[in-house]
């Protein structure tokens, strides 16, 4: 594959998340994407559904990004929790991809939680078939969504939909819908902690 | 000292407006009209949306950018930020650089006669706050005939008075670039502020702010206040950076006079400014830093105080500034995210403290083109 291919591909698969996510988020919602990179997922939020979004990112050249895409963004730490939003101030607060990046899973979920209604999370399920392929030929996995090798990967959770689901039911988070999806995009419907290379859900608390 | 370089506004010259209409002030006294010096840079498109107010903080002027023909080493204090190709673009942009009221580089201030009298304003010259620069400048606007500004720039003072715009007149801001600054000072910080008032106050040339009558200059105090508040400026990485424990003298000289190179660079500073700031002016700038507090009137709750506001903001602070720490520009953010405006916040890396919104650091300066490029006109 040249790096031309490749990053159409990438923009491709990256479309086909965004559908996902805006799938879930009525029109003219308030969002708050946490680690929302340059501000993408936001701008086809708002581009799509209208939303007024704000993004939260700690990287500085991100954070330039998100300015010249023309999106709100706030530079801080998530891994310090979300203090200084206030309690339900969103409609969905979004972290897509991005959680197996950080240390402070679950206080960034219930931090989640306090400052929106409902949370939209997308993460990539280490116990897909091919993860565990790899892992069982002796490999650490790199695949469509584990694009890193395991020396240079910003990822530093690993995590299977089991798991994650566990955690929920811990948190007394309620897992509201879940939809996950093979490295094709074909949305799984059977075993999906096998057969799910990408995973999305919509989670809340209570009714 | 180069001559600069290739986007420069190049030669500028001041100008200068008398409003005959009092000023109103915060305080509760008048000033019977007044004069404002200030310069311009770019053209003023034919819609009148391109105008941009750049505000300057503590010892600013109205000479943000390009030199004189008579004094070309005199270049204008944010020259890195403004010119053709610049990051604040004089090509896309009108911009506006003005001596506030009560400053001493040619607006009428504590230097100037009172009209009352026939005499130098002195210590006499009324209490002016950031809302009555905010209030002056619009008369400014008025006059140049700016309706809206495109965007009110300020880093530190000058940042709370970009914040003081968006809130007095609100309909006639559309962006706010808040810098380096805060929502109100810390005791802290008027504590700092004390230490330059008393030091200038108890300063035996100082004859109860008319000193001018006496043809003498607090310069002593003067001298004290800035290197006290120099100290706050800089992190104390970089002074350890550039100062280290070095020795003037190679050796310890067990004596009073300069004996690390920190303390030859404070008196320097201290001598320099001496030379050419009005000891009044200062003392009403750093009074004017105390008394801003926007939440003031709404029992402390600045979300409350920025409820009329409607400009889209950028801010930004910078992670060595113990002056106007980011937690401080973080209040801001939070605020304005609570009354729903837009706002790019940036927390910048940079080791130069608070003084560090006046460098050309690369990343700093990408922001601020990128965000002030996204501003149409």
């Amino acid at each position: 594959m040249t790096e031309h291919e490749r990053r159409v591909k990438a923009e491709q698969r990256e479309r086909f998340d965004f559908a996902v996510i805006a799938g879930w988020i009525p029109p003219g919602e308030r969002v708050l994407d946490l680690g929302c990179g340059d501000g993408r997922l936001l701008r086809y939020l708002s581009e799509t559904r209208d939303v007024s979004g704000y993004g939260v990112e700690i990287d500085g050249d991100s954070v330039l990004g998100c300015i010249r895409n023309g999106v709100d963004v706030i530079q801080m730490d998530i891994e310090c929790g979300l203090s200084g939003f206030e309690d339900k101030s969103f409609d969905h607060v979004i972290i897509s991809q991005a959680l197996q990046a950080m240390h402070a899973t679950e206080g960034i979920l219930n931090e989640m939680l306090r400052v929106a209604d409902e949370a939209v999370v997308s993460f990539p399920n280490f116990a897909y078939r091919n993860n565990r392929a790899a892992i069982a030929a002796g490999r650490m996995p790199v695949t469509e969504d584990l694009p890193y090798d395991w020396f240079d990967t910003p990822n530093v959770r690993f995590f299977t939909i089991a798991d994650f689901e566990d955690l929920c039911a811990r948190l007394g988070i309620d897992v509201r819908e879940r939809l996950t999806f093979d490295e094709a995009g074909r949305e799984v419907s059977e075993d999906p902690n096998l057969n799910g290379s990408l995973a999305f859900y919509r989670l809340g608390r209570g009714s | 000292m180069v001559m600069s370089s290739e986007n420069s506004v190049g030669v500028v010259a001041a100008q200068r407006v008398r409003f005959a209409a009092p000023l109103l002030l915060k305080s509760g006294a008048e000033l019977p009209g007044f004069e404002l010096v200030f310069e311009t840079y770019g053209t003023l498109n034919a819609e009148h949306s391109n105008a941009v107010l750049v505000c300057h903080a503590l010892s600013g002027s109205h000479h943000i950018a390009g030199h004189y023909a008579d004094d070309p080493e005199n270049v204008g204090w944010w020259d890195n930020l403004v010119g053709p190709g610049k990051p604040l673009d004089t090509r896309k942009f009108f911009v506006v650089g003005v001596n506030n009221v009560g400053g001493c580089y040619g607006s009428t201030g504590p230097l100037s006669v009172n009209p009352e009298t026939g005499r130098r304003y002195g210590a006499d010259f009324p209490m002016v706050t950031v809302e009555d620069w905010v209030a002056a400048q619009a008369r400014l606007a008025d006059h140049l005939g700016i309706a809206t500004w495109a965007a009110v720039v300020g880093g530190s003072l000058g940042g709370m008075q970009a914040l003081a715009w968006s809130l007095q007149f609100p309909a006639r801001i559309r962006h706010a670039l808040v810098i380096a600054s805060a929502p109100k000072l810390s005791a802290q910080n008027i504590a700092f502020n004390e230490v330059a008032r008393q030091a200038i106050v108890s300063d035996p040339d100082f004859h109860g702010g008319h000193y001018a009558e006496h043809g003498v200059i607090p310069t002593r105090g003067l001298r004290l206040a800035r290197m006290v508040g120099h100290i706050t400026y800089l992190s104390d990485s970089q002074m350890g950076e550039k100062f280290g424990r070095q020795l003037r003298h190679g050796e310890h000289k067990f004596s009073y006079d300069v004996d690390f190179e920190v303390e030859s660079y404070l008196r320097h500073q201290g001598d320099k400014f001496a030379r050419f700031f009005d000891a009044n002016t200062y003392l009403m700038m750093t009074k004017a830093l105390d008394y801003f507090d926007p939440a003031y009137e709404y029992e402390g709750n600045l979300a409350a105080a920025l409820a009329r506001a409607t400009a889209s903001f950028f801010v930004a602070s910078f992670s060595t500034d113990w002056r106007f720490a980011p937690a401080r520009s973080r209040e801001i953010v939070f605020a304005l995210l609570h009354n729903r405006l837009h706002v790019a916040y940036a927390e910048i890396e940079c080791d130069a403290g608070h003084d560090s919104f006046l460098l050309d650091d690369p990343h700093y300066h990408a922001l601020l083109r990128a965000y002030l490029e996204n501003i149409a006109v």
